[in-house]
């Protein structure tokens, strides 16, 4: 084990909504790390922070993507909970945010954290006692056999079959290769390379298949940070009641009276939001309240995977309506054009040619909720997503198929690139080993069994 | 009474293992006997005429630049050279030459001679002595005691040997020559598992007797690449090989005998090879194979026997005859030494360290089939392991171990003495995790220094490598350093080579490493003085250039679970003392004792979680042992 040379990271605040949502990183690095993920306000490095400080910025996906405002607390070797350099950032609660965030360092360089690895290493550094060390033990055995009934109920599971499958599919190319190789004066008949390309490839696509799977199965677990958003009046609270089953916003006729971000969690058949029913956005705000109502919509539309943009189809396009088209052109937006019971007056062709997604709907008639959920499946990317297929069930699981991902790409585009069979041998390798920490079984001698079994090879 | 001279090393046997091991002792500097059954088998070749094959190349050459004999013996006595798997990819070109077996147990009786530290000895070693858990002494058949303060095992076949050829069994070690039968007991005594494996071999033919007209001809190679980097000597193909199938006839004769196979009749209880399966292996495992592939090759330059690798058997003779009598090419065939089936004593290698120490006796050692491998290339590198670390133990310095990501050498013993062995082992490259860095074009780079440092490479050879190492460094930065323009030359050779044309200038690298550009096209523009480096020198940097990003990639997995390699396990742990641990676990590393975390994490049967508890418990006591200091204090 590599005490402290790697940097862990992993959520440290309970599963479940919280005030606040922390993800600790711990290791040599873990302030560039977090300096990878984290802009300062300030405009300074993390890690050339001093220990016990904080900073205020903002979390980016490694894209550059805005997650969530957020506060860096910075802790110095050895003065840490586990002894190391420990970097925290702490971002507004939700799993959804605070899962990003998790992903976002992990994309930047650290090692998601086994179970009671921060206090392991802890103690390692000599930063707790013996007892609760021995605590530790005991939780990491409990952690084995708890493992080992999760491994047996999900040796019936399908991401238990779906990775076997990978591993056969992964184990036959590599036969095939290493009697090639091994036995190159035998009459093994050679793979035709075409086709050898394309069963890798196929194979980096599958392994890429199940991450995907596993971010729609977040998405379905955890709710897609959502807003609702439209001119003042034009009936974003009723539809929220109308996704929510009961009345929770104020719903009046009077506009501007939706002054605060309400966050709520919605189910759109089978699909959780967390829809936030945001200020109504309009440039003359009649009071200070309002105004502040209006940044913070502004601020909440930014990190929403889904916006629903409420226009009233009986009015003519007002110049908020057209202002609020311009603002959230090439945004995830599903324009719901509203109150399609009442004569239609308004330009809906100016919204469909900004918006391809959109909905027709009146949300006083019950029936349109159907069709909001038809198009919210849709627009959330997970209409195609079968609740049969395997899932990843944690970070750890999904960094492992990245990484046998990343290791079955190159291993095709080596092939395609014209190089030798040695390297995608060698690339393949890897995939499988990973498969195997996937699934936390020790590889030994499987291809070389296998070569055995399927090629009479041998002097 | 008479005293028998006293020695450091005594090694018993004097085949592949034997030799590489009482030379690196004796070359240490150690007093070092060897002990033979006869004179006339060292370096017996008992299976086939040659040295190398896929992954077994790599082993020779990594020996060769550490200082080891094998290389040196196979260049000077081939008769026929290839590079396989040329096609395949650098990391897994492997050399494999026939051998002139008579001139290769010459070569290697002539070495041994030719050492002045090393006594040569021709008599049955039957025990060793062991006092306070360390070996004293060896003792042989003819009432000789030699103490000896190491002793290394390296009885191949010999030990316990029995042969078969059909319901035909006697007691005999290869080649006509007795086994060893009294050394088993001992060893038993002194508490080694002792298993029992099997191989065999196929029949050896009168060359006059086959008709070559209608076989395939398999030439060597016109460019012969040698094992020994340092050699200059021009070698050449003196003798080719041939290509003869079976067919169904030969099938149908060996389903209708098999009840007379000893294999197949129960008469053999030892474990066989999986990659050296006999011919009725073959055709009982595979009945819907058409034919299997044969080759007929050379035993030497003033011999007319031919071996006929891929037809190894235990049939009886009369089978013999008709079997191989069924095949396009050997309808007459005359055999001259019939197919065997021989079984043999060996021990279980988990009982070593990687030292190739026994666990239970100080001082004594074991190498080759012994240690349940097969193949001469496999013996002859632990040979050279454990002769270097017996002399080490004797002379006082620190143990000499090679690790997975260093040597095809280190992932063969620590496969040996980490996993153990079901049946007889023999190197692959699939079982070399970092085959690509691991290659035979840089088995120099890798072993040299290391061989320099043991004190068993020469001088003359060191240096040669340091030159060839800084030519490659020089061409490596010249390459990375130089800019190809969009001249005439440039784009003509860029055209012809089906590339695109430059616009501009762009590194000569990056020129490289596109898919159709070998080292030779670029040469010209890198040297213009046409002053081009060596071949070797041309090989390595196209290597390392063109497959660089992979060969960086790996390198960084190797570096990681290196890691864990250096983290140091004492070998007085008991793990059976270490709350929660399984119990499975424990026994595992109880029986292992691997030397480091990382070793410990290779043997099957201790999974994550262990580790954990393994990881936790070592801080734990490295915390209290600091501790109980300060008090002491």
């Amino acid at each position: 084990m590599n005490y402290g040379t790697s940097v862990i990271a992993a959520i440290s605040t309970p599963a479940g909504k919280g005030g606040i949502g922390i993800v600790r990183m711990s290791g040599d690095g873990a302030l560039a790390v977090a300096g990878r993920v984290f802009r300062a306000k300030n405009g300074k490095d993390p890690s050339t922070m001093k220990g016990y400080t904080a900073a205020f910025g903002t979390v980016h996906k490694t894209s550059g993507e805005l997650i969530d405002q957020c506060i860096l607390l910075c802790f110095r070797a050895p003065k840490s909970y586990t002894g190391e350099d420990v970097a925290e950032i702490q971002c507004h609660g939700g799993e959804a945010v605070i899962q990003e965030v998790l992903r976002a360092v992990l994309d930047s360089g650290a090692e998601p954290a086994d179970r009671g690895e921060f206090t392991r290493r802890a103690f390692l550094n000599g930063r707790i006692s013996l007892t609760e060390a021995e605590a530790v033990m005991a939780i990491v055995n409990a952690a084995s056999a708890q493992g080992e009934r999760a491994a047996a109920s999900q040796a019936e599971g399908s991401l238990a079959r779906r990775t076997v499958e990978f591993r056969d599919r992964i184990l036959a190319v590599q036969t095939q290769i290493a009697a090639e190789i091994d036995f190159p004066e035998e009459d093994v008949d050679e793979a035709d390379r075409g086709e050898l390309t394309r069963e890798v490839r196929k194979l980096s696509e599958d392994v890429s298949g199940l991450i995907r799977g596993y971010d729609a199965g977040q998405k379905m677990l955890r709710g897609i940070p959502a807003a609702i958003v439209g001119s003042p009046n034009v009936g974003k609270s009723t539809i929220l009641n109308l996704v929510s089953g009961y009345e929770k916003a104020i719903v009046s006729p009077e506009a501007g009276t939706t002054r605060d971000i309400i966050e709520e969690q919605v189910s759109l058949g089978g699909i959780t939001l967390m829809l936030a029913d945001t200020a109504g956005i309009r440039e003359q705000a009649s009071g200070d309240v309002e105004r502040i109502g209006i940044d913070r919509a502004r601020e909440r539309l930014l990190r929403s995977s889904l916006i629903l943009a409420v226009f009233d189809v009986s009015r003519p396009l007002e110049e908020d309506d057209l202002a609020l088209i311009e603002e959230l052109r090439g945004k995830p937006v599903l324009a719901v054009i509203n109150k399609n019971d009442l004569p239609a007056v308004a330009d809906t062709g100016k919204i469909k040619e900004a918006f391809p997604s959109f909905v027709e709907i009146s949300a006083v008639d019950p029936g349109s909720l159907e069709k909001l959920e038809a198009a919210v499946a849709e627009m959330a990317g997970v209409a195609s997503f079968d609740a049969d297929q395997p899932l990843l069930a944690n970070e750890r699981q999904r960094s492992c198929a990245v990484r046998a991902n990343d290791a079955l790409r190159e291993a095709a585009d080596s092939l395609e690139k014209g190089y030798t069979l040695d390297v995608c041998y060698a690339l393949l390798d890897e995939a499988l080993s990973v498969l195997y920490e996937l699934s936390g079984e020790n590889a030994s001698e499987e291809v070389i069994d296998a070569v055995f079994r399927d090629f009479c090879v041998g002097k | 009474m008479f005293e028998y001279k006293s020695y450091d090393v005594a090694v018993i046997g004097a085949g592949h293992a034997g030799i590489e091991a009482a030379l690196a002792a004796a070359r240490l500097g150690c007093r070092t006997a060897v002990f033979t059954l006869t004179l006339d088998a060292i370096g017996n070749m008992p299976c086939n005429p040659s040295i190398g094959g896929t992954g077994k190349g790599h082993l020779v050459m990594e020996l060769d630049a550490l200082g080891g004999e094998m290389g040196k013996a196979a260049d000077a006595t081939m008769l026929q050279s290839r590079m396989l798997n040329l096609a395949k990819g650098p990391a897994v070109h492997s050399l494999r030459v026939q051998s002139d077996r008579r001139a290769y147990h010459r070569y290697m009786k002539s070495a041994l001679e030719a050492e002045p530290n090393l006594d040569i000895f021709q008599d049955e070693v039957i025990g060793i002595d062991v006092e306070n858990g360390a070996v004293t002494a060896v003792r042989t058949s003819l009432g000789g005691v030699f103490p000896c303060r190491t002793a290394v095992i390296c009885t191949g076949t010999y030990l316990g040997g029995k042969i078969f050829v059909g319901d035909a069994v006697r007691r005999s070690g290869p080649d006509g020559v007795v086994p060893a039968d009294r050394l088993t007991q001992c060893l038993v005594d002194l508490g080694l598992p002792i298993r029992r494996f099997k191989t065999g071999t196929p029949a050896r033919v009168h060359s006059r007797s086959i008709d070559y007209s209608v076989l395939e001809r398999q030439d060597g190679d016109s460019e012969i690449v040698p094992f020994c980097f340092d050699n200059d000597k021009p070698l050449e193909n003196t003798r080719c090989c041939w290509i003869a199938y079976t067919n169904e006839e030969t099938h149908e004769v060996i389903r209708r005998n098999l009840g007379r196979s000893p294999l197949y009749g129960g008469a053999i209880v030892g474990i066989g090879p999986r990659y050296c399966p006999s011919i009725e292996d073959k055709v009982v495992r595979f009945p819907d194979k058409k034919r299997h592939q044969l080759f007929i090759e050379p035993c030497g330059a003033n011999t007319e026997e031919m071996y006929l690798q891929g037809m190894s058997s235990s049939l009886p003779l009369d089978v013999q005859y008709e079997m191989y009598r069924t095949i396009k090419g050997l309808e007459h065939v005359e055999i001259m030494r019939p197919a065997y089936a021989i079984e043999y004593d060996c021990c279980d290698p988990t009982e070593l360290y990687a030292t190739l120490q026994s666990k239970r006796i100080k001082g004594l050692f074991g190498a080759g089939q012994f240690n349940g491998t097969s193949g001469y290339e496999e013996a002859a590198v632990q040979g050279f392991v454990a002769g270097v670390n017996a002399a080490h133990l004797v002379l006082g310095r620190e143990p000499f171990v090679l690790t997975r990501k260093e040597a095809y050498i280190g992932t063969l013993i620590d496969d040996l003495v980490t996993k153990g062995v079901n049946d007889p082992y023999r190197m692959m490259t699939s079982r070399c995790e970092y085959r690509l860095i691991l290659r035979q074009d840089n088995a120099d780079e890798r072993m040299c220094p290391k061989g320099h440092e043991l004190g068993l490479l020469s001088d003359s050879k060191y240096e040669l490598f340091l030159k060839n190492h800084e030519e490659l460094e020089k061409e490596l930065e010249l390459i990375k350093h130089t800019t190809l323009h969009a001249t005439d030359e440039v784009n003509s050779m860029l055209e012809s080579r089906g590339e695109t044309p430059l616009s501009g200038g762009v590194s000569a690298e990056s020129v490289l490493k596109r898919p159709n550009i070998r080292y030779t096209d670029i040469l010209p523009f890198l040297h213009a003085d046409g002053n081009y480096p060596s071949a070797k020198v041309q090989q390595k940097a196209e290597i390392e250039i063109k497959y660089e990003g992979y060969l960086k990639r790996q390198a960084a997995l190797a570096d990681k679970l290196s890691r864990e390699d250096q983290l140091a396990l004492d070998e007085d742990i008991d793990y059976k003392q270490i709350t929660g641990l399984r119990l499975e676990a424990a026994d595992k590393l109880n029986r292992i004792k691997p030397s480091s975390f990382g070793q410990a994490a290779r043997i099957s049967g201790v999974n994550p979680a262990d580790l954990q508890v393994l990881s936790v418990w070592l801080a734990k006591r490295r915390r209290e042992s600091a501790k109980e200091k300060t008090d002491d204090q």
